[in-house]
């Protein structure tokens, strides 16, 4: 999947319709993402944004009595073509989960986890591969001396700068993050959300978040969701200075959600 | 009566209930202790029993018990994990699995005579073997083989979605995931479950009684050839393990000493039960607190 110059969407959805059995949980979803930008997926529990995020990457897939239709193109592909290599997908789109979930293994074996089953076996490589990771999300210093702890001895805010470093090791184009600070303290939120602004120099990121504040912060653009609906998608400073919606404009003044 | 009559009344309800739980084993393991106690001796356990004298001791009978568990953890540790491996996460929910499972959780509610009964017709006539450890231990292991199964699967359900989403989420393909991430995760419930597997199995009887048989040749523990008919290794010799000995001696012993004996042999099986539940417990909390770096 070499990277198309024509056009800056990265993520080009059409059309997108799910159903969890009866349950239409995405309607008619239209939506670019572009690269190298935040993307933040606002709206309330239940609306779909977290969904969406996780047609992404066919996460979704794992849900039994799934329905997916419509488009959903990945530099110009459409993923949800069955014959899709999940795989390969998900090599070029990490994600990050709401809670930090290091595996059970050192900070070390965390990181190189990706890097080694995709392939990579040389010392030296995969070395290179964990300490540049690590320093992307400013975790580095932290634990340097101690790389062969166990990954669970770190802190709340540390195994999910870990998880974000891990997903970084299999080098993807899009990193997508769901509510990654809402199990955070607000020091270890505050580090995240200088993490997105750096990160996004180099990465795609789309970002589910409950906080409007947060995608105020961190993102260029911002979507509302609302009963599986995508209401409103604008630039950032837009949604929260003058959204074209009054729904949109009830929800991030606190009127409901 | 008010409410908190009642809770007081309750909490001493079930101090009781506990406290009878723990003085019937504290009783019965003081009994058999006291009685098996005496009668051990490193010459009880390394003489060969008699069938007439007095004096006979336990060494092959201890010897087949440890061997026939060894050949029936080596079929059914696989062949269960492997089970449970597929009931957790490659079966999917429908009518075929619940077959599955219904006939995984009857065969784990047999009564072990059936399972020895049938064990006769199939392992030791159908096949001519005759009375044979591996027989025994093919029995045993339709005996163990649902525990197994149902521990596998519990212990790999027992493993956080997080993990194995988080796995996935970096590409990594479904058996990767299980190997990798979900397997070692569960390690220590399915050891543990192993483990207490292992002591039921230790002091199974009836099952063995038909399949490996009531008797055991003469062994030459230096006759190291598998193949050989007096070497210990053999697994297709009949063996009678320490549970069926205690069975035989006390239903059809021509020994004068039939009671002590059967106490010392008995002492010997529950110490090695307890050996086995305690290194279970030890071993998994050890592991468990390595993984997770708790203290």
């Amino acid at each position: 999947m070499a990277i198309q110059t024509l056009t800056r969407d990265i993520f080009d959805v059409k059309d997108l319709n799910l159903w969890y059995g009866d349950h239409h949980a995405l309607k008619d979803i239209h939506f670019p993402i572009q690269k190298k930008e935040v993307t933040a997926m606002i709206g309330p529990s239940g609306c779909g944004k977290s969904t969406f995020l996780k047609t992404l990457n066919l996460m979704n897939k794992m849900i039994p009595n799934v329905k997916i239709t419509g488009e959903v193109n990945f530099d110009g592909q459409n993923i949800l073509n069955p014959k899709t290599d999940l795989v390969e997908l998900r090599k070029h789109v990490g994600m990050v989960f709401q809670k930090g979930n290091p595996f059970p293994q050192s900070i070390y074996d965390n990181v190189a986890y990706g890097p080694r089953i995709h392939g990579i076996k040389k010392k030296k490589h995969l070395d290179e591969i964990v300490t540049k990771s690590l320093m992307d999300v400013a975790l580095w210093d932290e634990v340097k001396d101690r790389l062969n702890a166990p990954a669970l001895g770190l802190s709340g805010g540390q195994q999910q700068r870990l998880c974000i470093a891990r997903a970084l090791a299999t080098k993807p184009d899009v990193l997508l993050m769901d509510e990654p600070t809402s199990a955070l303290d607000p020091i270890s939120t505050l580090k995240i959300e200088e993490l997105i602004f750096e990160l996004k120099e180099k990465y795609t990121i789309v970002i589910v978040t409950h906080n409007m504040q947060q995608a105020a912060r961190v993102s260029d653009k911002t979507a509302f969701f609302l009963m599986g609906e995508m209401i409103e998608f604008d630039e950032t400073t837009k949604i929260f200075s003058m959204p074209k919606d009054s729904r949109t404009e009830d929800y991030i003044t606190g009127r409901f959600g | 009566m008010n409410s908190k009559t009642a809770d007081r009344l309750a909490t001493g309800v079930f101090i009781l209930i506990a406290t009878i739980i723990v003085a019937i084993l504290a009783g019965l393991f003081f009994y058999i202790f006291i009685n098996g106690f005496k009668n051990i001796s490193l010459e009880f356990l390394t003489s060969p029993s008699s069938n007439v004298r007095a004096g006979g001791g336990i060494r092959d009978q201890l010897f087949n018990s440890v061997y026939i568990l060894f050949i029936t953890m080596l079929i059914t540790v696989p062949l269960g994990i492997g089970g449970g491996i597929y009931m957790a996460e490659y079966a999917r929910p429908g009518k075929v699995t619940d077959l599955i499972r219904t006939c995984i959780e009857v065969l784990s509610s047999l009564p072990s005579i059936v399972i020895g009964m049938f064990g006769l017709l199939v392992f030791v006539n159908t096949t001519g073997w005759g009375y044979t450890i591996f027989g025994g231990a093919l029995a045993l292991t339709i005996f163990n083989l649902p525990t197994m199964v149902r521990t596998t699967e519990d212990a790999i359900r027992a493993v956080p979605r997080d993990l194995k989403e988080a796995s996935l989420a970096l590409g990594i393909t479904h058996w990767h995931t299980i190997k990798t991430v979900i397997l070692p995760s569960a390690f220590p419930s399915i050891l543990t479950g192993a483990i207490l597997a292992a002591g039921r199995v230790f002091g199974e009887a009836a099952a063995l009684l038909f399949t490996a048989g009531l008797s055991t040749p003469r062994l030459d523990y230096t006759n190291w050839n598998p193949f050989s008919e007096q070497s210990p290794l053999n697994i297709f010799r009949p063996a009678e393990t320490l549970a069926v000995h205690i069975w035989s001696v006390n239903t059809q012993g021509l020994i004068p000493d039939v009671e002590e004996v059967s106490s010392g042999a008995a002492a010997v099986l529950v110490i090695s039960v307890l050996i086995f539940n305690l290194a279970a417990r030890w071993i998994g909390s050890m592991i468990h607190k390595r993984v997770t770096a708790s203290k």
